[in-house]
């Protein structure tokens, strides 16, 4: 909860942000925030906007479902590195924390994780903290519109990447174990030249992590 | 089908539909990497794997940015790994990165 805090101002310009830009695109209010609420992923939420329709057919369902997809995919990766924390919960809690899974608790995760923490409530009370403003701060920004100020300017939207590579430094274990980190660089800089979206992301994470797989096991040289 | 309902919240079947589909396939992504962990056998390949992926997941997100972002991106992403990793506090490091890409887009970076 204290490392969640100082994400929250950029988060609420990064939602008004996406209330905003709904408004502008002719969503109504109720729409947004259950655009907020349900889907509650803002890079997703945002590319949506682009495919929104004002009439659906079956082809521009499925096209703004597999864009969602393609957008949340690294998802699964995060999920997968965090797997040995959420299987310590329960079924049917895990279900429900699950649902508030964001870029944000998962890097505060996997520090929490890093400094010995193991308490399952962390993860959840982010989340809960993180799905509230999100769902709250669409209205106003819904509403205010123009007067929402451009994320860019503001640099919100390095938010998330500066908390990402601020937590790299905390998981540096010596020079052996960055072998994989190099490896995710090139490939994800290279996918990125080449293939439109955000597959890098997912790309470049696999990439990694096969070649964590197949180098011996790490001596720790600290 | 009766849009009573709807209209006053100015939406469609056809908007919420959607917006389901698009929940849907979030939710996915976000049991996605779990169950698939429930389901594959453990070996020691497999945990290194899964050690070397928080990083590489990092990795993969904020270096494409970095060189692809302008130098206000790179700059910011520099200061905010140099604040961490003299200081080791995280809040600091950030607020340091935000300032930085602040101050280098208000100058024209």
């Amino acid at each position: 909860m204290r490392l969640t805090l100082p994400l929250l101002p950029g988060i609420m310009v990064f939602g008004a942000a996406f209330g905003a830009g709904a408004a502008h695109k002719g969503l109504s209010l109720f729409e947004a925030m259950l655009s907020s609420g349900l889907v509650f992923a803002g890079a997703a939420q945002l590319v949506s906007l682009a495919l929104w329709q004002d009439h659906w057919t079956f082809g521009s369902t499925l096209a703004i479902t597999l864009v969602v997809f393609a957008v949340n995919a690294r998802m699964i990766l995060m999920g997968a590195a965090l797997h040995h924390w959420f299987k310590t919960a329960s079924p049917m809690w895990r279900w429900f924390s699950l649902y508030l899974f964001t870029d944000a608790n998962w890097i505060l995760g996997v520090r929490y994780h890093q400094d010995g923490g193991r308490d399952y409530g962390m993860f959840v009370g982010s989340g809960v903290l993180l799905w509230l403003v999100w769902l709250l701060v669409t209205v106003p920004g819904y509403l205010l519109g123009a007067l929402v100020p451009d994320p860019k300017t503001l640099g919100i939207d390095l938010v998330m990447p500066i908390i990402f590579a601020v937590m790299l430094i905390p998981l540096w274990k010596g020079r052996q174990a960055a072998m994989p980190w190099l490896v995710a660089a090139v490939v994800s800089i290279v996918v990125m030249q080449l293939v439109q979206g955000y597959a890098f992301i997912v790309v470049g994470a696999l990439a990694g992590a096969i070649t964590g797989a197949l180098m011996p096991e790490a001596q720790p040289d600290v | 089908m009766s849009n009573h309902w709807l209209e006053p919240l100015g939406t469609s079947w056809g908007a919420l539909l959607a917006l389901l589909c698009m929940a849907a396939a979030t939710y996915l992504c976000r049991l996605g990497g779990v169950w698939l962990m429930d389901h594959l056998p453990p070996s020691p390949r497999l945990r290194r794997a899964l050690g070397a992926l928080p990083g590489s997941i990092i990795i993969s997100t904020v270096v494409p940015l970095g060189v692809m972002g302008g130098p206000a991106a790179l700059i910011a992403l520099v200061v905010a790994m140099l604040v961490m990793f003299k200081s080791r506090r995280d809040v600091l490091a950030l607020a340091a990165g935000m300032v930085t890409v602040a101050l280098l887009r208000r100058m024209g970076f």
